[in-house]
């Protein structure tokens, strides 16, 4: 029990990610969707360090980088397209962006 | 023992700080948590031995994205309470936990099998970050460049979709139509 081991990092992350998760399906607001966007990437980036570690092996802290990157790109981009969104409707709900419905 | 004690600690205080990002209907409060959690999830990185990662978590996450996101906050109005979607609450928790378990299972499935090996084992008396740099620059360059291109082209993206009169050229237009715009300006500070 006082040996932390790989086993534990690993329900550790499926646990933040099934927060995560909670947050995606449950927000309604798109910022707060983003949010639980980070959480998930979080909660990834944890196991991929752990496997390193556990495993003597650098290519899941290489994997955890591209990650953090991926996650600062996403970030830029979707909060100028929300910002666009909220300047012309004044309201980022999700259930008000239904303009593409066929 | 420390270990132990650190892990614990530390994995508390990350699933508490993110239940309240997930469930409070105040955005300053999920932001300010998730900040939170961030800088400790930072603190598995230092306890799993990956010092650079545990530093470019702070630095990135911590300070960048939570950066942004307290910049693009102030364009929307955050005292309104966030409103919730109305559904079954034990379905969405119920398929979260499926969906999680289904991931790591699938990630976890080669360990299982013994079906897993070091491709790039650490060096014996290199730092951590001399490790990451040894493998980063020779197996990992290509992808390295093009993470670099990719977070050049969401920084263009964030800046002509955020900032004001993005799709005017000045260059491209006559003397004429600036002269037009300067006009309008002017006339907007007056009145």
């Amino acid at each position: 029990m006082m040996e932390i081991g790989l086993n534990h990092y690993l329900v550790l992350s499926t646990i933040l990610f099934a927060i995560g998760l909670i947050g995606v399906m449950r927000r309604k607001n798109l910022l707060m969707l983003f949010f639980a966007t980070e959480i998930l990437l979080n909660s990834v980036n944890i196991g991929f360090a752990a496997i390193s570690h556990y495993y003597g092996d650098l290519t899941g802290q290489m994997f955890a980088f591209f990650v953090i990157a991926i996650a600062a790109s996403e970030v830029a981009v979707g909060l100028g397209l929300l910002v666009v969104w909220h300047k012309k409707h004044n309201n980022i709900d999700l259930d008000f962006m239904t303009s593409m419905r066929g | 023992m420390f270990e132990a004690v650190a892990f614990y600690l530390f994995a508390f205080l990350t699933i508490a700080m993110f239940y309240i990002t997930v469930t409070t209907s105040q955005a300053l409060y999920a932001l300010t948590a998730l900040a939170a959690g961030m800088i400790f999830i930072s603190a598995f990185f230092f306890i799993l031995g990956a010092d650079f990662l545990g530093a470019v978590q702070i630095v990135v996450y911590s300070g960048a994205v939570m950066a942004l996101y307290a910049f693009g906050m102030m364009f929307f109005d955050t005292t309104r309470d966030v409103k919730e979607k109305q559904g079954n609450k034990y379905l969405v928790v119920g398929l979260s936990a499926i969906t999680a378990v289904l991931i790591v299972v699938i990630f976890s499935a080669p360990i299982v099998s013994n079906n897993i090996a070091a491709l790039y084992p650490m060096v014996e008396g290199a730092g951590n970050t001399q490790e990451i740099g040894l493998v980063l620059f020779t197996k990992y360059l290509v992808p390295f460049e093009v993470a670099a291109v990719m977070l050049l082209v969401a920084m263009v993206a964030g800046i002509v979709l955020a900032g004001k009169k993005m799709d005017l050229s000045l260059t491209l237009m006559s003397e004429d139509e600036i002269r037009q715009i300067k006009e309008d300006k002017d006339k907007k500070v007056t009145s």
